[in-house]
């Protein structure tokens, strides 16, 4: 035969204003882990909604084994035998694994005949799950092992991971890996979307790079090093963020034996959250998903209230206070989700610039608003952290993600915080706005200020913190120094694999 | 094909456009509707929108227009500020009973007493507690639990008109009435009375108020940060508790001003132009006013001109039915009319039509 699995030649697909995808060909063989690989924005994810039959081409075809692939909907994907398993989990937190997974089938088979099979292929495949518990209480990984069992049992000949690792502690990523190596001994190629180098560089038989829509390259990662692989995916070599010698001032922020109840019978409860942080520190907080980052986020904003234990900002508990009198005493804070939570997606950036910097901006006289001074401050956010944006009156939501997350953290920063908590500073944000993001909160550490980067990227943490800790189904680990922390040690602050063995791998 | 293709943000044009082209589209469909019920359609539209103004007996209608726009326009711009921050009080009318009931109530407490300077500002104050307290109950409800205000706001209304007919018979009802139904009637009653202030233009103290909260929500909704409050609460309620806004608050602040506005509307109406308490009271102004508040785009000056054009079709209806045999019902469908093709025109603030060849895929 002599063709490849899947070859995709000169798919192009056009968004109002953006070419997601221009001119892409290359070919995926049979048993290939093969990885696409580029920053947010890149292509990435129309590409393989093309493959999956969510989105339709403007130009370009695939052929699979040799024939004509046109899958009009993802159905026709599967029953081709293209399965895939999404960053973002489908799943109802309610039903069980096992009716989670009927839900998604043609001609699902009895409960018990199916969890039977979801034992066998979870045993032959290595990955522990009990199609018997309740979704809403397994943990970040344990979901994504429910999806890509459901995604085995069709018996794929391909399988697409959208960035699979992020939720994964590295204990849980090793488990992956030897799974996905299983499969592709048994001959399924599996397609790997990613922007960590090193995981590729250690499971991918080769690798095509996409930037701005196009196919920069295609290549076998483990003859390249990481820093050529991103400067391919980058386009350019960019700084990264120096980390000064600071002096450390005397503590500023200091929770203390925070407990909240969670606010839906999913979420995660805070448990007896200790920490310190200094000013001039950064400390770094990591954990898997859903593990109380957004709690633990909501009640340092003063979002939510009613928990026991104190919030205390230089000596004073700010712990029943709403947000407005914890930014009047210094404590900012930037959510993780920017349109919707950090930003009122409709309103003008300079009317985003009032929403948190009206107190300590002096915005507000006799309850009145002084539009002049929220222009003023906006203009000052959008220059310091290049904003590209035609202007202060555009609403928040035409801003790219990047671009309204510089906005979002500069806002914070040029308040001149005392202590400024950030919840995924980063996410969805291509590498020179991160990094430059990332310089900006070293740079208000040295100036004086604490601290807390809440982030589910390990790489990032270890960039910018001082000290880390792990949150863990809402409870903090011990903080330690991150000179001399190993991965490790890390995934062990982290939750480890959940207990989780790997036992069955050869069974 | 046609296609709908989102816009990067809304658009200015077509937010104060879409309105106009309501009022258009509506007239073409009510013309239409006039045409199947065998009455001239130009004809129609001409007696309902023309002549009140411009017609032979406009000195009659034009004082009509102000004494209808200006409960409209209270209760509309109360309604704005919570539809603003997606509180949805849809029982205005019963605030607005409640008001009128318990302004008279004062009126009639005090009845003869000659003391205006004392009796009507204690209707006022009387008026806006009925409408905010009847409003408060759906509030109060949602913050502590958490039900829809939609439902309880709208049940409401139905209460207070059970109330009024009870009180037109029993409690208010006129001593020297011979038995007839309905209280005193309050226009000949000096101390509590809300004539017009300058003969024949239609201006009484409820115009007056209707044009000062125009002027004083303008101001907070462009200026003021509970304005801005409002808004974010409604566009975005995890930024707005974010900012520091506490929803549970703004319900209640935002259903006490609807409500007040309401019963103050209320007041001036059964003082005024309605003058007594009675089963046929409700005039519907409750509900017209969530038109009003739509069309006007909920901005204060876009609801002062909704206001003046949905009194215009309850005048200009009330000719069509006089001088045209149009059933009144028509005139309600007309109004029903309005809201719908401004809904539904509304796609193109945030929405561009493209036409668009059909792909072969």
């Amino acid at each position: 035969m002599g063709d490849p699995l899947l070859r995709i030649s000169g798919l192009t697909k056009a968004y109002p204003g953006v070419v997601a995808n221009d001119d892409v060909s290359f070919d995926i063989g049979e048993a290939e882990v093969h990885a696409l690989l580029g920053e947010n924005g890149a292509g990435k994810s129309t590409l393989v909604k093309m493959i999956y039959g969510l989105v339709k081409p403007d130009k370009g075809g695939m052929t699979l084994r040799g024939a004509p692939f046109t899958p009009p909907e993802p159905r026709a994907a599967r029953a081709a035998g293209v399965a895939m398993v999404f960053q973002h989990f489908s799943l109802f937190d309610a039903l069980n694994v096992a009716e989670n997974i009927a839900l998604g089938m043609e001609n699902p088979p009895k409960q018990r005949d199916l969890a039977a099979r979801i034992r066998e292929v979870s045993e032959t495949y290595g990955l522990p799950l009990d199609p018997m518990k309740i979704v809403g209480d397994l943990s970040a990984g344990e979901r994504q092992r429910v999806e890509i069992i459901r995604c085995l049992l069709q018996d794929p000949k391909l399988l697409i991971m959208d960035e699979p690792t992020s939720v994964l502690t590295p204990q849980e990523v090793e488990i992956l890996f030897q799974t996905l190596r299983k499969l592709k001994a048994e001959g399924t190629s599996i397609l790997y979307i990613s922007h960590k180098l090193e995981e590729i560089r250690a499971l991918c038989d080769t690798a095509t790079i996409l930037r701005l829509g196009k196919k920069v390259d295609t290549c076998t990662p483990a003859e390249k090093t990481a820093r050529e692989l991103a400067t391919m995916m980058v386009g350019a070599s960019f700084e990264t963020p120096a980390k000064a010698a600071r002096e450390l001032g005397p503590v500023v922020l200091e929770v203390a034996d925070l407990s909240m109840k969670a606010p839906t019978e999913f979420g995660t409860s805070l448990k007896n959250v200790s920490f310190q942080v200094k000013a001039g520190e950064v400390l770094g907080l990591g954990g898997v998903a859903g593990n109380g980052q957004d709690e633990l986020i909501l009640a340092l904003s003063g979002e939510r209230t009613g928990g026991t234990g104190k919030v205390m900002l230089k000596g004073r508990d700010l712990g029943q206070e709403g947000p407005v009198a914890r930014r009047a005493a210094g404590l900012l804070t930037a959510p993780e989700e920017r349109l919707g939570h950090a930003a009122a997606p409709d309103m003008s950036l300079t009317e985003n610039a009032f929403l948190t910097a009206k107190t300590r901006k002096g915005m507000v006289k006799n309850g009145f608003l002084d539009w002049g001074k929220a222009r003023g401050f906006a203009e000052e956010v959008i220059k310091a952290f290049d904003v590209r944006t035609p202007g202060t009156e555009n609403a928040a939501r035409s801003l790219s993600g990047g671009n309204l997350q510089k906005f979002v953290i500069g806002r914070e920063v040029l308040q001149g915080p005392e202590v400024l908590v950030v919840n995924q500073p980063t996410w969805g944000v291509d590498a020179a706005a991160a990094a430059a993001i990332r310089q900006a909160l070293l740079d208000l550490a040295a100036g004086g200020a604490a601290i807390v980067v809440i982030s589910q990227d390990l790489d990032e943490l270890m960039e910018v913190s001082d000290r880390f800790g792990a949150l863990n189904e809402g409870r903090l680990s011990e903080i330690r120094p991150v000179d001399g922390l190993t991965v490790e040690q890390i995934g062990l602050m982290m939750g480890g694999a959940h207990d989780m063995e790997v036992a069955h791998v050869d069974g | 094909m046609i296609r709908l293709e989102k816009r990067p943000q809304p658009s200015q044009l077509w937010t104060y456009l879409t309105p106009v082209l309501a009022v258009v589209v509506t007239m073409v469909l009510g013309g239409v509707l006039f045409a199947f019920m065998g009455k001239a359609p130009l004809e129609a539209i001409r007696t309902i929108f023309w002549d009140p103004i411009f017609g032979e007996f406009a000195f009659y209608y034009r004082p009509e227009l102000l004494k209808k726009a200006a409960p409209l326009i209270l209760i509309a711009i109360g309604l704005s500020f919570g539809f603003r921050a997606g509180i949805w009080n849809i029982g205005a009318e019963g605030q607005y009973i409640i008001g009128a009931i318990c302004g008279a109530g004062v009126a009639l407490a005090f009845y003869p007493t000659e003391a205006r300077w004392l009796i009507f500002p204690l209707m006022i104050v009387a008026g806006i507690l009925g409408g905010l307290i009847w409003a408060l109950i759906p509030a109060l409800l949602k913050v502590y639990f958490r039900t829809n205000e939609i439902l309880v706001s709208l049940m409401l209304v139905y209460v207070a008109e059970v109330l009024i007919k009870a009180f037109s018979v029993g409690l208010m009802r006129n001593p020297e009435g011979m038995g007839f139904p309905g209280s005193r009637n309050l226009r000949q009653y000096p101390a509590a009375a809300n004539l017009e202030l300058i003969a024949n233009t239609g201006i009484h103290w409820g115009v007056i108020t209707a044009v000062f909260a125009v002027i004083v929500a303008q101001v907070f909704f462009a200026r003021h940060q509970f304005g801005f409050n409002v808004r974010l609460a409604g566009q975005s309620p995890r930024a707005a508790t974010f900012a520091g806004v506490d929803p549970s608050r703004l319900v209640i602040i935002c259903m006490c001003i609807s409500g007040g506005l309401a019963g103050l509307a209320g007041l001036y109406e059964v003082a005024g132009p309605s003058g007594q308490i009675l089963g046929s009271f409700p005039a519907y102004y409750g509900f017209t006013a969530i038109i009003v508040a739509f069309l006007g785009r909920l901005n204060p000056i876009g609801i002062l001109l909704a206001g003046l054009l949905l009194a215009l079709t309850y005048i200009g209806g009330d000719a069509a039915s006089s001088s045209m045999n149009l059933p009144a019902a028509a005139i309600q469908v007309f109004q029903g009319m309005l809201l719908f093709s401004l809904l539904s025109l509304d796609v193109l603030t945030n929405y561009r039509i493209r036409l668009k060849k059909a792909q072969v895929a």
